[in-house]
């Protein structure tokens, strides 16, 4: 008798993984988009499903094959990979329709059905990094990933979208090496690679030869953050999202990032934490700085940059700041700030980058300096971008707000005002850029170029406006976001040692 | 320093995961890059390899006559990562190709003064 909701777990992976190798048999792009929307439906479906489960009854775990763990792979699904899981295919889901004539119009028609197989593909990985609780098979699906990751970048139109992606290919390969390397060196003192294994057995380790361990977390936090695009390992990031094609970077933006830095909480936390005890590290301290640092300069270089989508790939390493930050505090609201942060970023920045595809879509170009008075052109679209601007601000009533709340409560329960200070002060340098954008967009007279310009068709739009309205949605109602963000906090930091 | 030399497979396989780091870093030439990034790949299977090989201990199939046994798995997980290394490798090349078609040369600082917006 199979029950279909005990392979839930696999199914998340296996379905995106034949509908890749089904997709890359197809010669049509138009098939090969109705197998990937079919798909992408499906999955926050199994996704959500899980979930629920997960927050009634406690983690699910899965033994690929009937093997048992620490043995064979395990498949361990809690409330924080649950979370990642619904982000992933949610947003998935959401972008996919928007696909459709963006995808049609930026690349050519026999590439088309090759670009949705490494789409699928790239899900998969994503899925299975999330999804496993094996810490080599997380590897493999991060190359999964990594690998689709850098062909649908070189799709980009423009030559220098095959140099950014050779680019990462370089950064993105040391940075996974790394993390063999770490993992290796933790599989010589532990003897295992089950996640859930090598938390019981590092403290044991740590104590014998505590040497291998250190070096071993530090392969590995390096090979993660290289992988989150964490400033200063984050050089690859710009020009992959400036040149990829416009679906390519929304899906990067929202998702990618975001999975690494679910295995970096996890590692840090489930793994580490209880044995080591992550916050007498310096690696705490390491991360803060680091992250103030990401959010000044990165928020600084956006504030020159005219170049829409390039503007918004930095903007997304000053949120990755904020992110990692919450990490790096370590308490109850900060880690949540941090955890609902990952989400709140998805939202917004999945909705910037798609009014500029939509703007792509229209116009061909994201120079700010031939966009004067889009707005006007562009109603709803810039609507839309001013929405999810102000999530991105953090503006009362957004996402954003949600998120820095609990940061600031976070660095002020850490005895760091200063902190708290700063993270409110660099809100300032988003209004900036953000608002810089919605000027030329709304307050300048319209430029005579864009005479015959107006708002997408209803495929593009429509997700869109989800978006814009998912940014107001949990910026009121933090239910589903902050209050199972902080329940997960609140499960990681209970077994962490002090 | 005995002991130092012993260990002399472990100082063999820093070697190469520097000396194809540094390659990586130093050179411009995008092929030469990615022969960095093989080494130093390649260098991180002999991570695994190394500490898996017991001297005189044989496949672990259970048999009165032998007692020593080498760690399967090691191997396994490396066999895996070889073959994610070719497929990078190959990707990367094929990059490097399209690269050549495109700008007519694959020296990064050349690139970067065809297209000074990198």
């Amino acid at each position: 008798m199979i029950e279909p909701l005990a392979h839930l777990p696999v199914l998340l992976v296996i379905t995106p993984l034949l509908a890749a190798l089904l997709a890359g048999f197809m010669r049509r792009g138009g098939t090969a988009f109705g197998l990937s929307l079919a798909v992408s439906w499906a999955s926050p479906v199994m996704a959500i499903t899980l979930l629920a489960r997960v927050l009634a009854s406690g983690p699910v775990s899965y033994h690929i094959g009937g093997w048992e763990p620490p043995w064979g792979i395990e498949y361990r699904v809690d409330a924080l990979n649950g979370f990642v899981l619904v982000l992933v295919s949610v947003i998935g889901a959401v972008i996919m329709p928007f696909a459709w004539r963006s995808v049609a119009r930026e690349l050519e028609p026999d590439r088309q059905a090759w670009f949705y197989c490494m789409y699928l593909l790239c899900l998969t990985g994503l899925m299975g990094i999330t999804v496993t609780g094996d810490a080599f098979n997380a590897f493999v699906f991060m190359e999964i990933s990594s690998l689709s990751t850098y062909v649908l970048i070189a799709l980009g139109r423009d030559r220098r979208a095959l140099v950014a992606a050779f680019q990462y290919l370089i950064m993105g390969t040391i940075g996974a090496t790394f993390y063999v390397i770490g993992i290796g060196l933790l599989y010589l003192a532990t003897g295992t690679l089950n996640m859930m294994d090598l938390a019981e057995r590092l403290g044991g380790a740590a104590a014998e030869q505590p040497r291998t361990i250190v070096t071993g977390l530090a392969f590995l936090v390096v090979g993660v953050s290289l992988k989150l695009a964490l400033f200063p390992l984050s050089a690859w990031l710009p020009g992959a999202y400036a040149f990829a094609p416009s679906l390519v970077t929304i899906f990067l933006a929202a998702t990618a990032t975001k999975v690494a830095i679910y295995l970096l909480i996890r590692f840090l936390f489930s793994i580490v934490g209880p044995a080591v005890g992550f916050a007498a590290s310096p690696v705490a301290e390491m991360i803060i700085g680091l992250s103030l640092i990401a959010i000044f300069v990165a928020s600084l270089i956006a504030m020159f940059r005219l170049d829409l989508k390039r503007m918004l790939a930095y903007s997304s390493l000053a949120q990755i700041g904020y992110i990692t930050m919450g990490i790096g505090i370590a308490n109850q609201p900060s880690l949540t700030g941090g955890i609902v942060h990952v989400v709140n970023h998805a939202i917004t920045k999945a909705g910037l980058f798609m009014a500029v595809g939509c703007i792509v879509f229209r116009t061909g170009t994201v120079s700010l300096t031939e966009l004067a008075g889009i707005g006007r052109r562009m109603p709803l679209t810039m609507a839309a971008f001013t929405i999810t601007g102000l999530g991105l601000i953090g503006a009362p009533g957004t996402v954003g707000f949600i998120s820095k709340w609990y940061l600031i409560m976070g660095a002020l329960q850490d005895g760091a005002p200063w902190l708290a200070f700063v993270i409110a002060s660099s809100s300032l340098l988003t209004v900036t850029y953000i608002g810089h954008v919605l000027e030329v967009a709304w307050f300048r007279p319209t430029a005579p170029a864009l005479a015959g310009v107006s708002d997408p068709p209803l495929s593009m739009l429509l997700p869109l406006l989800v978006l814009a309205a998912a940014t107001i949605w949990f910026g009121i109602d933090t239910s589903w976001t902050a209050g199972i963000a902080s329940r997960i906090a609140e499960g990681l930091l209970d077994g962490v040692a002090r | 320093m005995g002991r130092f030399l012993e260990h002399y497979n472990y100082l063999i396989t820093i070697f190469l995961m520097m000396a194809g780091l540094f390659i990586v870093i130093a050179r411009g030439n995008m092929v030469k890059k990615l022969i960095g990034l093989g080494i130093f790949q390649t260098s991180v299977y002999l991570v695994y390899l190394e500490p898996a090989k017991i001297l005189g201990g044989t496949a672990p199939i259970i048999d009165p006559a032998f007692t020593v046994y080498s760690n399967p798995l090691p191997h396994v997980l490396i066999l895996t990562a070889i073959v994610v290394g070719v497929a990078t490798l190959a990707l990367g090349l094929a990059l490097v190709v399209r690269i050549n078609e495109a700008y007519g040369t694959i020296e990064e600082d050349e690139i970067v003064g065809k297209d000074p917006d990198q």
